[in-house]
């Protein structure tokens, strides 16, 4: 899910920047606000978390490859605005150094992992656990389906970047001259694989920690449930 | 033992189980991610490249491209592994530094 540079054209690119300035203010801001400083190295974790995870290329045999990104585990234990910042912090890395992700695309990747899988995630959880226990399975269930929605609402959010280039942008003869595929075939291809498989291991990996820190340690999950968003 | 050494513990497995996200794709033969393909692979899937994304894509040249150091590529698996769990290492050491900094100015002290 990490666009490369040069898949979207200049348009997109800048849009996606001004739309992630104001949310990284406002991040900075609610974090200053809610963040104890005892509850920092917890999101260096949780940025490491992301980093290492989204490493974890998972194969379709003979197609293509995908992965999770941890973005709605690290807003479940720290809130969605710390969790921007985080995964923020890890795709900018990716990016420069690694070149995973484009420099000018910093801003559409990070809208999509680091903004609407983060939200998308966090809400839903919230949702679905509603006042249950701190203990209770059904938090793990929906950690699960959060993981497993957001991450695959993230992709729609990517596929609709990439399809709506070639309407955005043409040259004389029809070319295309970023993207080539539209949304007929960006949306169906990245949705399509990221509910058959990746969106599995989001899911998976978010419910397996928090079944684990239920156990292990749940004054984290505590913790993350008086976050305020 | 706190949660958070424990954490670091489970991040330091994953750091090492990491070549399986570069070995599994080459083994079942998966290609690139949907949409992260190199700009010369659109020759074979559309007929040409699009000028703009052939412009802009080699606007960056990253240190550590593909998370393979440069001039590994035509190595083995096992390098390629290696310089994957290298990279791995020092792009988590960078992100969590630059969070705890950002989280030490931000977060209140009690």
């Amino acid at each position: 899910m990490h666009i490369p540079d040069g898949y979207l054209g200049p348009a997109t690119s800048g849009v996606m920047y001004a739309v992630m300035l104001p949310i990284w203010t406002i991040a900075s801001r609610v974090v200053k606000r809610t963040l104890k400083a005892k509850q920092v190295p917890l999101l260096a974790i949780g940025a490491a978390f992301s980093f290492v995870i989204m490493m974890f290329n998972v194969p379709i045999p003979g197609g293509t490859t995908g992965h999770a990104v941890g973005a709605v585990l690290v807003a479940i234990l720290l809130g969605p605005w710390a969790a921007c910042i985080a995964v923020t912090v890890a795709l900018v890395v990716q990016a420069l150094l690694f070149g995973d992700g484009g420099i000018t695309a910093i801003g559409a990747n990070c809208f999509n992992m680091a903004f609407v899988e983060v939200f998308v995630g966090y809400y839903l959880y919230k949702l679905i656990s509603g006042s249950s226990q701190i203990s209770s399975g059904r938090r793990v269930i929906a950690a699960g389906i959060a993981g497993y929605v957001a991450l695959n609402i993230a992709a729609l959010s990517a596929a609709i970047m990439f399809g709506i280039q070639p309407i955005l942008h043409k040259t004389a003869s029809g070319q295309s001259l970023y993207c080539p595929y539209g949304l007929n075939v960006a949306i169906p291809a990245m949705l399509g694989e990221h509910m058959l498989i990746f969106g599995w291991v989001e899911a998976i990996v978010t419910a397996l920690v928090i079944k684990y820190l239920q156990k292990q340690d749940p004054s984290l999950l505590k913790a993350g449930e008086e976050v305020l968003a | 033992m706190k949660t958070t050494t424990k954490l670091w513990i489970g991040i330091g497995v994953l750091i090492l189980l990491s070549p399986l996200g570069l070995i599994l794709p080459e083994y079942f033969k998966a290609g690139d991610a949907w949409g992260e393909w190199g700009a010369d692979t659109f020759k074979e899937l559309i007929g040409y490249i699009p000028q703009g994304l052939e412009r802009i894509s080699s606007f960056w040249k990253a240190p550590i491209p593909d998370y393979a150091f440069g001039g590994w590529q035509e190595k083995g698996l096992g390098s390629l592994s290696l310089a994957y769990i290298a990279s791995a290492v020092i792009g988590i050491l960078i992100t969590a530094c630059v969070v705890l900094v950002i989280g030490k100015l931000l977060s209140k002290r009690e």
